[in-house]
């Protein structure tokens, strides 16, 4: 059927079982917003109030679901707008297809209104990229785009179109996705690779290598990474874990893909890691990774880095073996396939003794008695009281971050939503909102700082309209607090910019948006205000106050030994 | 064994725009400047050879290679074995020839090192020289009292001696096409 270049794009979306879209319009791409028009009933669109807000909530809508998000902007500043958003989502392998439209062909590299070369500025931050010149490629371009997007390692892919492409007209044809890997560009390229069409397997000789060395080990140690929860293996990481029985250290990325609450669990490691999970890391004979790719606030110092265990890597990239870590012994595969082959081969394994080392040192941070304000444990502990317990949490970046990670169990993958690799500010709040479009019977909390919020609030506008019941935390302490903890503990208290004694009123702002709002001193006040934001069914804005000298404990200076702890 | 030292890569790619673009974006990220680059299409016309050299040690320079083999239109990748692999390039070089003197000492330097005359003005000789650096380096020394007007070289291609080939499937190859899956 002959169709114009927008209807042919609409189609393929619906091929790939998107029914919704954040984006926003503008000139290059009205073609296609008019044909969406169209499409009422069938593709939801979400209109945010700023293009990066959409790209963190097709990026938050991706994490929390396990499928593609999709995002649309216009040329220029429409699409540089969504950078960010991608850099976020490549550094965490969400899959994300961002659509943006480019100036007609005729007025390409002219400097042109609003014409920007966003596949060049993008190529270093998408797994792949498209210009899309011609109508008859379009549907082959984006049913690569999203297999690309989802498969292997998954990230964010973007297509930027001409607009006179969105006009043009081209036969389509219907394809059903199972058809997608033998057609066109896409069965090129799976064919280029001799995959068969099913998932390859992991090298069984690999695996036997490794479950060998497990038999061995009597000190083993398993990092749980972000691989784990976008492979969505948290079912077989648990039994695995048990299985060896052996103690598991959680990165923030890979929160939700290890029980929080299972007993083998020695909490974060890294820079803000528990006592019990970095000092195993440092008197572990074995340390199994899965998922993880030993990012310097995860390793720290590499050479001192589990100086006394055989390393291994599980992890479907390549690229990542030996990146940051030098390793004894990998297997390439998917988390979830890796650890179905070893579990196979392996009895149950018994290290007592070891478990007794691991967990002689805390898995969590004590904190002293509160003083007058809110500590950061008091909101977190009132959160998990009252919040359902599989509430999701989107966080912005910071000290409430690190808090965040640290204080709450988490059961499920996509249950925190954060940017762990680029440390994006201003994530949070569209991350919440693309979690919330996408799960609409869960409740979804955002946690974030003063500094954070005020980056990226103007999405409250997108929560108020499309009546998105999400709570608002904010750990309030009128400083950039991580910021203010490295120049109070390594720059002799120089706080240079780091005060932010200053306007809004977040209680006023969430009441001009239309929403709830209410600022909190004390743990009954917070209580009272988290019921009545969970019972009032809309947005809601809890403004917390704590003190700025609370800090991140414990915390271990970047590049020092892992068991260096600065601040106990 | 972990010494700076030139390093030839050799890396089959799509022949497609701006795959030489990410590429070579990698080098730079990396802090390496590119000391040369040859790229052409291979026998199958939908397929590209680049060779790359760079100054590296070897961990970096594995390094590259598997952020190389991660791109998408990247097929594969292979860093060549030195002492096993030829390598060749083209060299241009336009030479100051005014005297009958000139020109023929210009000639004869060519006729020792196999270079052919490939133009000639009244007042200039144009030489084309394929080889390796010292050969290029060689020629170069002795025509440079005549004065060098200018000097192109094509960038080295390179290929392994023998048998071996960029095609063969390795196991480390398979892991890397792993990750590339698609469904």
């Amino acid at each position: 059927m002959q169709m114009t270049g927008a209807k042919i794009l609409m189609e393929c979306l619906l091929e790939q079982g998107v029914d919704t879209v954040f984006g926003y319009p503008g000139g290059t791409i009205l073609n296609v917003y008019d044909e969406l028009y169209n499409y009422e009933g069938k593709i939801r669109h979400i209109l945010t109030a700023h293009e990066q807000g959409a790209s963190h909530a097709a990026d938050g809508y991706a994490r929390s679901t396990g499928k593609v998000g999709v995002c649309f902007a216009t040329s220029g500043p429409g699409c540089t707008n969504l950078v960010t958003g991608i850099a976020t989502a490549y550094m965490d392998s969400s899959p994300v297809v961002f659509v943006t439209c480019n100036v007609t062909e005729n007025l390409i590299g002219k400097d042109s209104f609003q014409e920007v070369d966003i596949t060049g500025i993008t190529m270093p931050i998408t797994k792949c990229n498209y210009i899309v010149r011609d109508v008859n490629q379009l549907a082959d371009i984006v049913r690569e785009a999203f297999a690309i997007a989802r498969g292997g390692r998954p990230g964010p892919v973007l297509i930027d179109i001409v607009k006179n492409v969105t006009a043009e007209t081209a036969e389509y044809t219907p394809l059903s996705r199972e058809e997608h890997a033998s057609q066109g560009r896409l069965g090129a390229l799976v064919k280029r690779a001799s995959h068969d069409l099913k998932m390859p397997e992991p090298d069984l000789g690999d695996v036997e290598i490794l479950a060998d060395m497990i038999r061995k080990s009597s000190k083993p140690l398993l990092i749980c990474g972000g691989g784990v929860v976008r492979g969505r293996a948290d079912q077989e990481f648990n039994v695995f874990a048990e299985r060896i029985d052996s103690p598991v250290a959680i990165t923030v990325m890979g929160a939700g893909g290890f029980r929080g609450r299972n007993p083998l669990t020695t909490g974060m490691i890294g820079m803000h890691g528990s006592q019990a999970s970095n000092m195993a890391v440092d008197a572990c004979d074995l340390l199994i990774a899965v998922g993880c790719r030993f990012s310097d606030r995860v390793a720290l110092d590499p050479k001192t880095f589990a100086s006394q265990a055989k390393v291994v890597q599980i992890d479907i990239d390549r690229s990542e073996i030996n990146k940051n870590v030098e390793t004894d012994h990998h297997i390439i595969g998917d988390a979830k396939r890796v650890l179905q082959l070893l579990l196979e081969r392996l009895d149950q394994q018994h290290h007592e003794e070891w478990k007794q080392y691991v967990f002689s040192f805390k898995t969590e941070t004590e904190y002293d008695e509160a003083g007058n304000t809110l500590t950061p444990k008091q909101i977190s502990d009132v959160i998990a009281r009252l919040c359902p317990q599989d509430t999701m949490v989107a966080t912005d970046v910071g000290q409430h971050q690190m808090w965040v990670a640290q204080h709450f169990h988490y059961d499920y993958p996509g249950q925190l939503l954060t940017s762990g690799g680029f440390g994006t500010m201003g994530f949070g709040l569209g991350a919440a909102i693309g979690a919330q479009v996408g799960n609409p019977d869960k409740t979804v909390i955002h946690i974030t700082g003063d500094g954070s919020f005020r980056m990226n609030c103007n999405e409250l506008a997108t929560e108020s309209y499309y009546n998105l019941p999400i709570i608002t935390f904010i750990y309030n302490n009128q400083v950039l607090g991580m910021v203010r903890q490295w120049q109070h503990l390594i720059y002799h208290e120089h706080y240079s910019q780091t005060t932010l004694d200053r306007a809004p009123d977040f209680v006023k702002l969430a009441e001009a948006y239309g929403l709830g709002g209410k600022r909190v001193c004390t743990v009954p006040e917070l209580e009272e205000a988290v019921r009545e934001a969970l019972a009032c069914g809309h947005g809601y804005v809890i403004d917390c106050a704590i003190d700025m000298d609370e800090m991140v404990r414990p915390m271990v200076p970047g590049g020092g030994r892992i068991t260096n702890f600065l601040v106990d | 064994m972990d010494q700076v030292e030139r390093r030839s890569l050799s890396v089959l790619v799509d022949n497609e725009a701006g795959v030489l673009s990410q590429v070579s974006r990698m080098f730079s990220r990396k802090g390496y400047n590119i000391e040369s680059l040859a790229v052409g299409t291979t026998d199958d016309p939908k397929v590209s050879r680049i060779t790359i050299e760079v100054l590296a040690d070897e961990k970096h320079t594995n390094l590259l290679c598997n952020q190389l083999r991660k791109l998408l239109p990247v097929h594969s990748v292979k860093l060549l074995n030195p002492n096993n692999s030829i390598r060749r390039e083209l060299i241009l070089v336009k030479v100051n020839a005014d005297s009958s003197e000139a020109c023929n000492r210009v000639i004869q330097i060519a006729n020792i090192f196999r270079a052919s005359v490939i133009d000639v003005s009244t007042t200039t000789l144009t030489l084309a020289m394929i080889g390796e650096e010292s050969k290029a380096e060689a020629i170069v020394n002795l025509v440079k009292e005549f004065g060098i007007l200018e000097l192109v070289r094509t960038g080295m291609v390179a290929l392994e001696r023998g048998t071996d080939t960029i095609y063969e499937a390795t196991k480390e190859k398979g892991e890397f096409d792993y990750g590339k899956n698609v469904l």
